[in-house]
């Protein structure tokens, strides 16, 4: 009996998954028979005259999310190495659940941050980034108010900066102090012990903690809605306003003009949903290879 | 002399090498000299490695290891023997300062090396241990090529010239080149324990240390793997100075030339390892001074 609830909750989530994308994909029907495959590729939105591409958006969505993982994959390993092989246990104890508290942050929260601290921060900022770096496509001349692609990568790697930086931690804190210690007695710098033995035995999985974190910044709606100020273009530069998938449907579905404007919003979250699934598997591939070293390492690892 | 002599009731023989003239002081009245910790023979007229003077190891409020003076020679076997808890461990693992790591770790006395204070303000743990290498109770090869654990530190200090040469060097000394020659590439993991264990000796002297410190190295290996490691330190001897710590006496017995015999301390309220007494691992094994080291022996405890 009780197994047979366990898997009628089992069954409940299947149903629910392909429940979610049927629906999704019923709701898409209008958008998806009158602009086909050629959504994901048209640049247009113009909603009034009933021409919708999601062109623009997944580039928004690719951009934002790919400067969020630049920024916050280095500084979450960062903070994941001084938790767990630099900082004093009193400090691990302290820091270490901030971090993840970062993580319980809700987006909208995020989001009024963004707007009210980051983006006149980022305002500045812009300005002697494109003086300094201009002749890089990237840092094209910037917007007026901050409003930008960067402020919403910048927000986006706040948002994801605890996981990576958890998940690298705990993955650090698995390697053997056995292996530590030899590599100590080999005369190793601390330095090199995280290099030749920390980083390569945990980089499969800081590899799918990554890539978990880039499932976040894909999906992320709310909290990018409130810094990229959902203008329809693609632009080299970061420093211009864009637009995203999640964060498209976030800005405009209350207000949509007509069925083909809804429908195509839903095609953006069908499309949304698709991406989410390839990197939820794309991370458990790279994480189930860092369990096959583990098992053919003989439990050394 | 024959292997007889070595399982022999311990009767001095006034045929025995030079070296073992000392057992015959067994049969003198001893009560002439007290007994001295280093009472065990002559001491060696070789380089002092290791002088340590009045070590004690605190770990937090916890005493693990006092009263403990003993001096390691240049290119000899020393063996640290004793009962679990009587501070082996701790004493070895100080002698590379691989205890700094522990929390609440603290040591008294002096370590000196080749006459320089190891825990001076001067000395820097990284530098130390260059010098000094360890190979670890359980086999702890890098989960990396077998090629790669053995070039892997020579790459970190730079000696990056005739790398190859060098690990060779280091598989053949450590008597695995034969085993490992034709599948270099392959991972560490898949080796054997005790193939393992001297990979892990092999990678500690591709650094061209001067001292190895083992701590139990064979305690996880079956008796052929052990075996092996033990002909391996007769060899090892004569490049670098060795200390080993084994719960085995008949490996000390085997392969030390000296023997250092730790105990508890039970004599007070507290109770911490100390050095017992310290001598040749004949005068230790046959004609040791202290009750407690000849009842150890002869395996009445521990």
């Amino acid at each position: 009996m009780l197994f047979a609830l366990c898997a009628l909750a089992g069954l409940l989530v299947v149903v629910t998954l392909f429940d979610l994308l049927y629906q999704l994909a019923g709701d898409a029907t209008p958008a998806i028979s009158r602009f086909g495959l050629g959504f994901l590729g048209h640049t247009t939105w113009k909603p009034g005259f009933n021409i919708e591409g999601a062109g623009a958006l997944i580039y928004g969505t690719a951009v934002s999310s790919a400067l969020a993982l630049v920024l916050a994959t280095p500084l979450g390993i960062a903070i994941g190495l001084y938790l767990s092989m630099v900082a004093s246990p009193r400090v691990r104890a302290t820091v270490g659940p901030l971090v993840e508290m970062l993580a319980a942050v809700p987006s909208i929260i995020y989001g009024f941050w963004g707007l009210v601290v980051l983006v006149p921060f980022v305002d500045h900022l812009e300005p002697g980034l494109h003086d300094a770096l201009g002749f890089i496509p990237l840092f094209g001349a910037p917007s007026t108010i901050g409003i930008s692609v960067l402020s919403a990568g910048i927000v986006l790697t706040v948002m994801i900066l605890p996981i990576i930086s958890a998940l690298s931690r705990d993955l650090f804190l698995t390697v053997p102090e056995e292996l530590k210690d030899g590599a100590a007695a080999l005369g190793a710098t601390r330095w090199e012990i995280i290099r030749g033995i920390v980083l390569p035995s945990t980089a499969s999985g800081v590899g799918a903690a990554v890539v978990l974190g880039l499932g976040r910044a894909l999906g992320e709606a709310i909290a990018v809605s409130f810094v990229i100020g959902d203008v329809n273009a693609i632009h080299l530069s970061v420093l211009q306003p864009g637009s995203t998938l999640a964060e498209r449907i976030a800005n405009q579905f209350q207000g949509a003009l007509n069925n083909l404007h809804v429908a195509a919003m839903f095609y953006c979250g069908l499309i949304l949903v698709v991406i989410g699934m390839l990197t939820s598997i794309a991370a458990r591939a790279i994480a189930s290879r860092f369990d096959v070293n583990r098992t053919l390492g003989g439990g050394v690892l | 002399m024959t292997a007889g002599d070595r399982t022999g009731d311990g009767v001095p023989s006034d045929h025995g090498p030079p070296g073992r003239v000392r057992l015959r002081t067994e049969s003198t009245p001893r009560s002439a000299t007290p007994p001295s910790i280093n009472g065990g023979g002559p001491e060696p007229t070789r380089a002092v490695v290791f002088d340590i003077r009045d070590m004690a190891v605190y770990y937090g409020q916890n005493c693990a290891l006092a009263d403990t003076s003993l001096k390691v020679y240049r290119n000899l076997v020393t063996a640290v023997i004793g009962p679990s808890g009587c501070g082996k461990s701790t004493f070895i693992r100080s002698l590379n300062r691989m205890n700094d790591a522990i929390l609440g770790f603290r040591l008294e006395g002096r370590v000196l090396y080749h006459g320089h204070d190891l825990y001076g303000s001067g000395a820097n743990r990284v530098e130390v241990r260059r010098r000094i290498g360890m190979v670890f109770q359980k086999p702890n090869p890098f989960p990396k090529s077998i090629y790669d654990n053995v070039a892997w530190a020579p790459r970190n200090l730079g000696m990056k010239h005739r790398l190859d040469e060098r690990v060779e060097q280091a598989l053949r000394q450590a008597a695995l080149w034969e085993e490992v020659k034709d599948r270099l590439r392959d991972s560490a993991l898949g080796l054997s324990g005790g193939q393992q264990q001297r990979l892990c000796i092999a990678r500690a002297i591709a650094i061209e240390p001067d001292v190895l410190l083992l701590d139990e190295p064979a305690s996880a290996l079956d008796p052929v793997a052990t075996a092996s490691i033990e002909d391996l330190m007769h060899d090892l001897k004569h490049r670098f100075t060795i200390v080993i710590v084994t719960h085995n006496m008949q490996q000390a017995a085997r392969v030390a030339d000296r023997t250092a015999f730790f105990s508890l301390d039970i004599t007070g309220p507290a109770r911490f390892g100390t050095l017992i007494e310290y001598g040749d691992t004949e005068t230790i094994f046959r004609g040791a001074s202290d009750s407690r080291t000849r009842d150890y022996v002869a395996g009445r405890f521990g």
